[in-house]
Parts: C-alpha cells; sequence; structure tokens
C-alpha cells in the first residue's frame, strides 16, 4: 500500500534538516524497497495556487505565508500497513524539527470500461 | 442421534452468545479483514447454529464451528456479489476455502484476536475518543446507546466517531496485530490509558447511573485480565492491581443516598477482600519486576490502605514514600497535591499547608477544585477557621458535582463560628 508522507516545517525550521541527511533517508527508503519517489520544495512564498471556476482558469499568488507549518516536501512510500509507514516516517530528518503527515493514497474509482476508453489512442 | 430438546440447545446458543461473541467477532475481523463483514458474519454464524444445532446437536467446538461458519457464509457472499458462480457448485473452491481455516481448538489463538482487536482500538492514530467508544462497542460489545449514557454523550456523536474510527482503520490500513516488541511499550501505554479511562468512567461518582457505572468498571477489569494474561508487562500488572484496590471500596465509598464517605471514615469491613488479596499480590509481583511504572506505584499506594486495617494503622511515611517516586517518574501538580495530603497525615497540617501553599504558589491548580478542599482542611486541622470558611467557598466555588458540593457544605457549616 502506497502512502505518502508530506513533511512540514515552520519558516524557522525550514533549513533545520541537511539536504545530506535527507539524501541518505532517501537511499535507505531505497536500499530497503519502501521509497517510489520524494522531493523536497521551495517555500510557500514560491507557490502559484491554480483553481477552474466556470470554466475560466483564475491563478493566484499564494497561498499566503502563514507562520505555522507549511509543506516542505513529500516521500511517495510504498508500506505494508500504517504501523510500517509511520515507523519509516519517524525516520524522516525533518520529523525532528516539524512533522510528517502520513496519508494514505487511493486509486482512482473508475469501471475497467471507462479506464481502456480513456487509455486507447 | 439424540434430538436434543431445542429449548435446551438454544439456550446453550444464548450463553455461548453471550460468552464467546466477542471472541468470535475478533476473529472474524482478523480472518475477514474488516469490521462491517465480521459483524454481518457474526450474525449469519449464529443464525446457522439456531437452524443446524437443534436438529444435530452441538458441535464438539461450538466456536469453532461458528468462527468456520461466519468464514465460509461471509466468502460465499462476497463471491456472490462478484458474480462468481455460487459456491456450493464448486466443491474444490469450497474445499480449499475449508482448508484454509486455522485450527481454532486452542483457546489461546481467539484470546489473541481480542487482544490484536484492543490494539486495533487503541491504535494512537485514532483519536481519543475514538479509541475509547470503538474499544467499548468492537471489544467489549457495548450498544452505541449504551456508550452515550455512560459518556453523557449524544448517541449519533458516539456513532459518527466509530464510523469515522472504522473508515479510517480501513483506508489508511491499521494492522490487526499485537505490535512489535520495541512498539509494544508505547502501544501498551495507550491501551492501558483507554482502559483505566473506562474504568474510571465507571468508577467515579460524578455521572451516569450507579449500574450503568459498574458495568463500564467491570469491562475495564476484564479488558485488564486480558491484557495480564497475554502481555505480562509490570504496568499491565498495575493497572489491573490498581482498579481492582478501587472496586474493592466501591460499596463503601458513599451512604446509599450518595453522599461521599473519604477513606478514613470508610467501614473497612465492607471492602471487598478478595480484590484486594488477588490486588496486593499483582502489586507484588509487578514491583519485583524492577521497572516501575505510574500504574504500579499508584496501585502500591492503594495497597497500603487496602492493607491496614484501620485509618490510623496507615503507613503514611510508605505512601509519602511513594509520591515521591511517583513524582520523579511523572511529574504532575495533582501528583504533588496528594502528596501533600500523605505529608499531613505523616508530619502535621503544618508541614502538609507548607508543601501545599508552595504548590498553589505556581499557579497550576488554581482552578482545582481539590486543592482549595484540601487547603480547607489542612486549616481546619490547625483550628484556623476563618482561612479554612475562605477555601471551602473556593472549592465550593469550582465544583458543579452535587456529591462533592454537599460534602464541602456539611464541613463548611461545621466550622465554629
Amino acid at each position: 500500500m502506497k502512502y505518502l508522507c508530506l513533511v512540514y516545517l515552520s519558516p524557522q525550521e525550514w533549513s533545520s534538516a541537511p539536504d545530506e541527511a535527507c539524501m541518505a533517508c532517501g537511499n535507505e527508503l531505497r536500499a530497503s524497497g519502501h521509497f517510489i519517489t520524494g522531493q523536497p520544495l521551495h517555500p510557500v512564498d514560491t507557490a502559484t495556487t491554480v483553481r477552474v471556476r466556470n470554466g475560466r482558469v483564475s491563478v493566484t499568488d499564494g497561498p499566503f505565508a502563514e507562520t505555522k507549518e507549511q509543506l516542505a516536501g513529500f516521500y511517495l512510500i510504498d508500506a505494508r500497513d500504517l504501523n510500517e509507514a509511520i515507523q519509516l516516517a519517524s525516520k524522516i530528518p525533518p520529523a525532528q524539527f516539524g512533522s510528517i503527515e502520513v496519508r494514505p493514497t487511493r486509486e482512482l474509482q473508475v469501471s475497467p470500461q471507462h479506464a481502456a476508453a480513456a487509455a486507447a489512442p | 442421534m439424540p434430538s436434543p430438546d431445542i429449548a435446551r440447545v438454544s439456550a446453550q446458543i444464548d450463553q455461548i452468545y453471550r460468552n464467546d461473541s466477542r471472541r468470535i467477532f475478533a476473529t472474524l475481523i482478523r480472518l475477514l479483514g474488516d469490521f462491517e463483514r465480521a459483524e454481518e458474519a457474526l450474525h449469519d454464524a449464529f443464525r446457522a447454529a439456531m437452524e443446524k444445532w437443534p436438529s444435530e446437536g452441538l458441535p464438539q467446538n461450538p466456536v469453532a464451528w461458528l468462527v468456520s461458519a461466519g468464514r465460509f457464509k461471509s466468502i460465499d457472499k462476497q463471491r456472490r456479489e462478484q458474480r462468481f458462480e455460487h459456491l456450493e457448485d464448486r466443491p474444490d473452491v469450497a474445499e480449499a476455502l475449508a482448508d484454509q481455516a486455522p485450527a481454532l481448538d486452542e483457546k489461546e489463538e481467539l484470546e489473541d484476536d481480542r487482544l490484536r482487536l484492543v490494539f486495533t482500538c487503541c491504535h494512537p492514530a485514532l483519536a481519543p475518543d475514538a479509541q475509547v467508544a470503538l474499544t467499548l462497542r468492537e471489544v467489549c460489545g457495548l450498544a452505541t446507546e449504551e456508550i452515550a449514557a455512560a459518556f453523557l454523550t449524544p448517541a449519533p456523536t458516539i456513532a459518527q466517531r466509530i464510523v469515522r474510527a472504522k473508515a479510517k482503520i480501513r483506508d489508511a490500513n491499521i494492522p490487526y496485530q499485537v505490535p512489535s516488541r520495541d512498539e509494544l511499550p508505547e502501544r501498551l501505554e495507550s491501551v492501558l490509558r483507554v482502559v483505566y479511562l473506562v474504568f474510571n468512567e465507571g468508577y467515579s461518582a460524578s455521572s451516569g447511573d450507579s449500574a450503568m457505572r459498574a458495568d463500564l468498571s467491570g469491562e475495564a477489569i476484564r479488558l485488564g485480565r486480558l491484557i495480564v494474561e497475554l502481555i505480562a508487562e509490570p504496568e499491565s500488572q498495575g493497572l489491573l492491581a490498581l482498579m481492582l484496590l478501587h472496586e474493592s471500596r466501591r460499596e463503601s465509598r458513599a451512604t446509599p443516598d450518595g453522599e461521599l464517605i473519604l477513606l478514613d471514615e470508610q467501614d473497612r469491613s465492607r471492602w471487598n477482600r478478595a480484590l484486594i488479596t488477588e490486588g496486593a499480590a499483582l502489586v507484588r509481583t509487578a514491583i519485583e519486576s524492577q521497572r516501575l511504572g505510574p500504574y504500579t506505584i499508584q496501585a502500591a499506594i492503594a495497597a497500603v490502605h487496602a492493607e491496614s486495617p484501620t485509618a490510623a494503622d496507615t503507613d503514611w511515611a510508605e505512601i509519602v514514600g511513594l509520591y515521591d517516586l511517583l513524582l520523579r517518574i511523572t511529574p504532575s501538580p495533582i501528583v504533588a497535591l496528594n502528596r501533600t495530603v500523605a505529608l499531613t497525615m505523616r508530619d502535621g497540617p503544618e508541614a502538609g499547608l507548607a508543601a501545599l501553599d508552595a504548590l498553589l504558589g505556581e499557579g497550576e491548580l488554581d482552578g482545582y477544585q481539590l486543592a482549595h478542599a484540601a487547603r480547607a482542611d489542612f486549616c481546619r486541622r490547625l483550628g484556623r477557621h476563618a482561612e479554612a470558611r475562605e477555601a471551602y467557598q473556593r472549592a465550593l466555588r469550582l465544583t458543579s458535582q452535587i456529591p462533592a458540593r454537599r460534602f464541602l457544605e456539611k464541613r463548611l457549616a461545621a466550622l465554629p463560628e
């Protein structure tokens, strides 16, 4: 089962976990077969929000930076169950400075016919 | 085959339902991997028993029979839902499924399943409120309405908590297992916390009707026993001991019309000796482990009280020592407050008052009724009546619980002018 581990950090702690530590963590997860993908993010003030309302695309700056913890990166991992996911998430270096939100992923619920039609050239 | 009397068989089925249905349910959850399916399978299994047993007689191992029947019916149903052919038309499949059924002759395995269920229901990824509701519903088999009544919470709120927790267990894949050795201490803590909360809700004189409260405490003690049987950790023994020792005083804690009776004024001949003996023995076992936790120390304090023949014989030096230990492990203003009461008994009210005033000076206990009630009592013993009166009044302003109010009012009225 796949879990998305969302890394949250406050602006003050943004760089507390060195990249080398995060790289080592990713390598360990890869070696144990749990790593699917992962990526650190630029701070939230570089973010752009896209919405579509009534067929119109609206683009805004932000979300506005708040002092609260912000999304700093993510790991998509493969774990047996939530216990294993929690155990793996606890090894992610920023867990010591911010928090890791562990979210189960789900598959899109589409009928096989629909999936086949969508995949057709 | 003898044709057993139908009434007798259905009485036996009733009894199996009462004694074993939660264990069967726990095993079905493991086998089927889903709460709802297991619930349905449990009912199907008992329905099948009602149909077959009166003519065929009880199977040799009714519990194993019910587990297999529930499992088979559920798998059959799932196949049908998936529009596969009927299992009866595929003897090879039916046989293969039957072969996969684990050996269920051993009681141990069923009990392990109940414990797995406890750990799932008390998983720290679930909200604390939900842990309690789910444990009472799924492990103890209480109805949602009963849980709602015990916690003075509307039934729909409880139902919603349970539904949400079950959805999270399913969607986030919270496993159905006893945690591994390195996770155990932390996870056990959360299980013990839920059990103690259930017990206290049943023991506290604050709310709900008294029969329901005794039931809750009874459920907590049953869970405590189950945990001790399967995980002989000192703290599980400590918690069970603590609950048994409290429970031993249930009948003597209040007058028939609900007035509180303090420990030193209770009729000790009404304390339940069997519970005290069992609790005290558990405390000793837990202490011998040399790994003392907060439940064990609290149980040790309760045991000192339980084993002293009169209030005057209480070994207060021992109790102060135990509070010192408890404070070191779990520093808390409430524990410190309780220590000042023991200190008063050992060294006199002057020493107790000095310690209490130092504690009150830290500010955390300002809004705590019992701190002011204790201060009132220390002052009363010292003959400082004006201060005692003021403290009783302050305590009264901080409590809305009727029995506690009545107690404080009585003490206040008894102060000399």
